[in-house]
Parts: C-alpha cells; sequence; structure tokens
C-alpha cells in the first residue's frame, strides 16, 4: 500500500498527489512514467512522474478526472493509500546537449511538460514555454512555468484567459522569429500532431510525449503498441517519448478511443456511486 | 485390474463454454485407485525418463494403489515444486505417459491425472526446513522457474526475497494460464505456502527498472536467481495490426485472468468479439480461443498453418477445444488484417475496428532442420475469414529489462540469458538464471526443473564461498 501525503486540486478536473513510494521516488526522471491500481479489484492506469523528492521517498502525480478510474483516485484524501504503485518505468527525456528549446504543454499534460522544462532550465538551457488550455479556470502551473521560462506565452480555446486560439499560434511566431534546437510537446495527441508539423515546417527537430493504453508498463502486453517510423514500438519500454517527426498520430489518435463507449458507461457508474454517498 | 485408462470427469462443454470454472473436475478416490492399479511398477520405469524433473512415478503410484496419499505426496515432493499446478498444465502425453508400457497395447497411465489428485487430496504434510542459515538470495520473477527456486532455497536455510514486477505473484501463472484450466486458488495456495515457510514477496517491483541485479547485491543478496520469463508478445508484421480488435495473446490473457476483465464490474474493459480469430497453435492459442468463447464469441476459429498433427498444443486442450465447438482453420495462414473505413465520414467510430483477416491457404512441404514439415502458401488461394477481433498468439521473446541493465550478463541472439552450467549460472558471478528467460518459450515443468537445479547450485555456490 502506498500513502497519499499531499494532495491538492489544481481546478476542478485536475488534482496533484505526492505519492510515499521511495523505491520509485530514488530512481524517477523527468519523462518517465509510473503505473497504479487505486484499489484491489482496480485496472491499471498509467501516469506521467510530475516530480519527485528522493529525501521524502514521495513521487508527484498530476491527473485529470476522465474516467471511473481517476475519479475514484481522486476521492482518496491525505493518510489514505493506493493499493499499488509501479515505477519508474520507460525512458527518461533525453535532454543533453539542448541549448535553447520550446516546451508546448496542453491541458493536464502541462504536468508532465513542467518537470521537463524545469530539468532543461536546471541544465542552463533557455526554455521558452507555450501553454494552452480550454478556459481561464482551467489554467494549471502557471507560477511554475514562469519560473523556469525566459518566455512564457498561454492561450486558451475561448480566449478567457491569454491569447484565444491554440497553441500552434504563438508557436508558429516564435519559430518564425527565432532558431531552436528542439520543440518538446506534451498534451492531447491532436495538439501534438499540430505542433510536430509545426516544428517542422521551420525544420526543428521535436519530441514528443506518447501515453496509449497499457496494462503491465513493461513490455508484455503489446496493448501501447504505436507505428513510429513505420516499424511498431511499444511505448512502455521504447518510449514514452518519441521523435515527433516519426509518429503516426492518426493511429494512435483511433487507437486510443477503442474503449471508449466502455470507459463512458463505467465514468457514469461511478459518478453515481459518488454521488449516492454524498446523499 | 481395470483395463482401460479411466476418464477425467468434465464439465459439460454447453455448461463450461459460458463459464470460466475449472473445466476438468478431476478424480474421485475411487477412480485414482482404479487408475493407479493399472500401473505395472516397471523395474526399468521409463515414464521417470519422460518426466523433466525426474519424479519417482511408480513409487508415487504405488502409495496412491495403496490409498496413502500423503505417502504418494511425499514421493512428488521430493522432485516437484508445484504438483498441483503440474499436474493440470503439464503436456504429459509427450513425457512421462509418452514413455509408458501400458500405453503401446491400450492407452497409457493418466499419470498427470494422478499427480493432480494426490496434490488436491493430500491432507498437508508438514515441509521441513532447516534452521536459518543467514544467508540472503533475491529471486527474480514469481512464475513457475522463481517459485520453485525459492521453495527449495528456503528449505535449505536461505533468507529469500522473491521481485515480482506485477501486483500479484505468480507470474504466467496468473497472468497467461485461464482460470478454467488453473484455477487462481491454486496458484495463491502454492505462494502462501512459501510465504508460511519464510519466503519473502515484493510485489510492484521491477527489475532492471525500480532496482538493478547490481543494487540487489548491494542491498546484500549474495547470490541473485532470474526466472523473469520470456514476456515480450511476438506479432507478425502483417497490414493490419495496429487496428482496433487486435491484441496479443499476452494482452488478452492477462485482461482476463490477472486483471478480472471477463468479470461483470470489472473496470478493466475488453472488447465483446463476436467472431474471434486466434492466430497460432500452442497451449496459448487454445487458452485465448476458449476465453473468448467464454466472453461471449458466437465463432472463434484457431488459425494454424500446420495440421492437426503439428499442433503443438496439449492434446486434452485441442480436445477440449474441439468439444467447446473452436473451429479449427488448419494450414492456414494470415496474409492481412482488414479494418473498416467509411471514406465519407472519418468521424465514424466504427472506422478502423476489424472487419476480416485474409488468410492464404497452406501445404506441407519438406521437413525443416527440425524435422517439422515446412508449411509452404499455395498461389492464389486467399480468401477473408469475417472477423472482429484477432488475437496473435505465435510465441513470446524474453524481456530485455533486466539483460539491458545489467553490466556482464549476456544473451543469445534471441534475448535469451546465455548459461553455463546445468544450474543455470550465467556470465555473471552469482547470477544464475532459469525458465523462458534462458529457453524462450517453454512449459511450466522445464521452468520449474531449472529452478530447482538452480537452487541446488546456489546453495553449493554459496556454501564454498562462506
Amino acid at each position: 500500500m502506498y500513502k497519499i501525503v499531499y494532495k491538492k486540486s489544481l481546478n476542478n478536473t485536475v488534482t496533484l498527489m505526492d505519492i510515499e513510494a521511495p523505491l520509485v521516488a530514488k530512481k524517477a526522471l523527468a519523462g518517465q512514467f509510473i503505473i497504479l491500481r487505486v484499489d484491489e479489484e482496480g485496472e491499471r492506469i498509467p501516469l506521467t512522474v510530475a516530480g519527485y523528492d528522493r529525501e521524502k521517498g514521495t513521487v508527484r502525480i498530476i491527473f485529470q478526472i476522465v474516467g471511473a478510474t481517476t475519479a475514484k483516485l481522486n476521492h482518496l484524501n491525505e493518510g489514505e493509500y493506493i493499493q499499488d504503485f509501479v515505477g519508474p518505468l520507460g525512458k527518461p527525456s533525453e535532454l543533453e546537449g539542448i541549448k535553447k528549446a520550446v516546451i508546448v504543454g496542453g491541458g493536464v499534460g502541462c504536468a508532465i511538460a513542467l518537470p521537463v522544462a524545469t530539468a532543461l532550465h536546471e541544465m542552463g538551457c533557455e526554455v521558452h514555454t507555450v501553454i494552452g488550455f480550454r478556459s481561464r479556470d482551467l489554467v494549471i502551473l502557471e507560477d511554475e512555468f514562469r519560473a523556469v521560462s525566459k518566455k512564457l506565452y498561454i492561450t486558451t480555446d475561448d480566449g478567457s484567459y491569454g491569447e484565444k486560439g491554440v497553441i500552434t499560434m504563438p508557436l508558429e511566431r516564435m519559430l518564425s522569429e527565432e532558431s531552436y534546437d528542439k520543440v518538446i510537446a506534451i498534451g492531447p495527441l491532436v495538439m501534438m500532431k499540430f505542433t510536430v508539423l509545426c516544428a517542422k515546417k521551420y525544420g526543428v527537430p521535436s519530441t514528443v510525449s506518447m501515453n496509449p493504453v497499457m496494462i503491465d508498463g513493461t513490455g508484455m502486453c503489446g496493448g501501447c503498441r504505436l507505428t513510429v517510423g513505420g516499424k511498431m514500438k511499444f511505448a512502455c519500454v521504447d518510449g514514452p517519448e518519441f521523435n515527433g517527426e516519426d509518429v503516426d498520430f492518426d493511429e494512435a489518435m483511433s487507437r486510443a478511443d477503442m474503449y471508449r463507449d466502455f470507459e463512458r458507461h463505467a465514468y457514469e457508474e461511478t459518478c453515481n456511486l459518488f454521488a449516492k454517498e454524498v446523499e | 485390474m481395470v483395463k482401460d485408462r479411466i476418464e477425467m470427469p468434465t464439465l459439460s462443454p454447453s455448461i463450461r463454454s459460458k463459464s470460466f470454472s475449472e473445466v476438468a473436475l478431476g478424480y474421485t478416490y475411487e477412480m485414482a485407485l482404479d487408475e493407479a492399479s493399472r500401473c505395472l511398477e516397471c523395474k526399468h520405469m521409463p515414464c521417470v525418463s519422460g518426466c523433466p524433473v525426474n519424479i519417482n512415478i511408480p513409487d508415487f503410484i504405488k502409495h496412491v494403489k495403496a490409498g496413502d496419499i500423503d505417502g504418494a505426496y511425499a514421493v512428488i515432493s521430493k522432485s516437484s515444486s508445484l504438483p498441483a499446478v503440474c499436474g493440470r498444465v503439464c503436456p504429459q502425453e509427450t513425457q512421462c505417459e509418452a514413455k509408458c508400457v501400458r500405453g503401446i497395447k491400450s492407452k497409457p497411465v493418466a499419470i498427470g491425472r494422478l499427480e493432480r489428485f494426490v496434490a488436491d487430496n493430500h491432507s498437508g504434510t508438514k515441509t521441513e526446513t532447516e534452521a536459518p542459515n543467514g544467508h540472503k538470495v533475491a529471486v527474480v520473477g514469481s512464475g513457475p522457474a522463481g517459485l520453485a527456486c525459492a521453495g527449495d532455497l528456503v528449505k535449505k536455510g536461505y533468507s529469500v526475497t522473491v521481485f515480482e514486477a506485477l501486483h500479484k505473484e505468480g507470474g504466467v501463472l496468473v497472468y497467461g494460464i485461464p482460470e478454467f484450466r488453473l484455477p487462481k486458488a491454486i496458484v495463491k495456495k502454492e505462494v502462501d505456502g512459501l510465504k508460511a515457510l519464510g519466503v519473502e514477496f515484493v510485489t510492484n517491483a521491477v527489475v532492471g527498472k525500480s532496482l538493478t541485479i547490481d543494487e540487489l547485491f548491494e542491498m546484500g543478496y549474495e547470490a541473485i536467481f532470474i526466472g523473469s520469463g520470456a514476456g515480450l508478445p511476438n506479432f507478425m508484421n502483417i497490414p493490419g495490426e495496429s487496428l482496433k480488435g487486435v491484441y496479443s495473446a499476452n494482452e488478452f490473457l492477462t485482461r482476463n485472468n490477472l486483471m478480472g476483465a471477463y468479470k461483470q464490474d470489472s473496470p478493466t474493459p475488453v472488447l465483446a468479439a463476436k467472431h474471434v480469430a486466434v492466430v497460432g497453435g500452442g497451449n496459448v492459442a487454445m487458452d485465448s480461443a476458449r476465453t473468448a468463447l467464454r466472453l461471449g464469441a458466437e465463432k472463434v476459429h484457431i488459425v494454424y498453418r500446420r495440421s492437426m498433427e503439428e499442433l503443438p498444443a496439449r492434446r486434452e486442450e485441442v480436445e477440449h477445444a474441439i468439444e467447446e465447438g473452436i473451429e479449427f482453420n488448419l494450414l492456414q495462414n494470415p496474409t492481412e488484417i482488414l479494418g473498416y473505413y467509411n471514406p465519407d465520414d472519418k468521424r465514424d467510430p466504427k472506422n478502423n475496428f476489424v472487419t476480416g483477416l485474409r488468410l492464404i491457404k497452406m501445404e506441407l512441404g519438406e521437413p525443416d532442420e527440425k524435422g517439422r514439415r515446412r508449411p509452404m502458401p499455395i498461389a492464389d488461394s486467399e480468401f477473408v475469414l469475417p472477423v472482429d477481433c484477432v488475437i496473435m498468439a505465435i510465441g513470446t521473446s524474453p524481456n530485455p529489462l533486466i539483460t539491458s541493465t545489467t553490466k556482464g550478463l549476456e544473451t543469445d541472439r534471441r534475448g535469451c540469458i546465455i548459461t553455463k552450467t546445468e544450474g543455470g549460472l550465467t556470465t555473471k558471478e552469482g547470477v544464475y538464471a532459469g525458465g523462458d528467460a534462458v529457453t524462450g518459450a517453454a512449459t511450466v515443468i522445464l521452468a520449474m526443473g531449472a529452478g530447482k537445479n538452480a537452487a541446488a547450485e546456489i546453495d553449493e555456490y554459496l556454501k564454498s564461498k562462506n
């Protein structure tokens, strides 16, 4: 069992937790992920590491409440325990040699983009950041990004905060005005797809972090397979980060909604259950 | 003396095809004694030579004949750590039973069924363990190799810790083999037995990631056994393998066995497919096909490129599959998986789901280097089998997580760990390996035997060192 030592709601749908998991905290690096199960009958879900404290032995996760499992997880409080927590899995981000980079974060993906931005900043890289959200009340981690970024641009779909529109608008301007070694994008698949296209247009290499459906996270099930550079790759062991231009995003988007009906149903059931508890 | 082999009662095919309850029900006491009476107690014991761990088969059967089940269990326990498991999953017809003299004129003695009977019905003999010797050994993986190795070492007085990557102990016995063939309660009983003897299990520990082999040495373990199995699924590299509705057998079975996706209220999803094709002819293919049927599929096909004669699965599983209505598409091989695509609507939710499997008919040509006749495609014989789910059960390879993070641990071209001795000494001092991690995908009994051999050699190594 793994103790929740800190919990904070970042907005209505995104929650931060620090979990006591010394074995994982000792090894975790930016770009890697963990797999957790909330309770004895729970499903295994992957979440990218959002931070760690090696001395305290804690690992930070930030998750969006999108389905039954994340709803259940969000229902737990500080001092309570989650059943299983395993990692760190996957390969860490390869940041060596990057002198100037654009970090692109979309929605809850910002939680994963932040440790990458921080790691780059700490190694002396000039970090310019673009983060995008649907609206003002969903903006997260703005101050944290500002602390590690020389420039920070924020977009919202509805224009309620920052620039109205999507992240490719400021990105396009930045890429046309300055030269960068790398664009690193973490967020919804469609956002990463267009970020990669935009970077490619300006000849800048891009890295993306993939988060497909997976079970074990150790290469055993093959459920997380992607087509990268025309070859089958497993996100759990070959990734989760890949060269953006090589990733077949259309296929990844299609595979991501394989269990859409099931997940919607399970989520509704769980919400109903919690609603009853409140009554 | 009874002449004919006593058949084992099974659940009726119409009931079991809708249920995950165990299919083979096991002998009654009378049946076991009758079947045991068929053993001729041959002096030269040919059956023993067919057993990968050399159980003294005539001796245990002699005890069964006399109704001394505990005595029989004591005999089996000398050589096997997991009789309740092996009695159920060993391919006896190609091992011990293949050598049985009874088999010449009629059917061989049902050694596997008797082993299972003994394991299920003994009254719990007390396991003798030596006093703790203060030496620590780490075992990586809690599948059959790891459990056997841990069991033998703890009995010799070692302090043993088993590291398991998943959240539950048992390895392939829990994620791979379905409930209807090997009830999980039996695996749990074996694991609990080891815990009672003092073996410590650490779940959620991915050796190669959370911990490395070198760190285990730093933690004070003096020897390490790697029984990490062959968990990496193979695909065919044909078009369409990324479509929705294509599973590796590992994924399909893990969703059901480990995660319980077949249960009504499980939060882990699995597709409710109506027409399923399973590619492959081994036990994993049979397990996948029969699981798909139990999940409610109307039609399930086994697609195998050779003929029934070469089918590598355990005979009993093939018979059970046929009884349950699984169709066998023999001498056929997939060339492409077909998916739905609506050209007028890119957002059609049916897009990219499997609609069919293109197969080509095969014929058997000249024998290859292993003596198996090579399947050759027949020109212009392609056709489409309409299915909404394809499960690839064409084998697995060892996982590189450990070997890629351990200096000095060498592997062969297939990624299998190289061992230099009977007991599985690797190219790194103090590190032993056995089971599928060394051989590539094989059987439970071979893995168990390798675990036992390694335990004996680790004992010798640590005694000579200390």
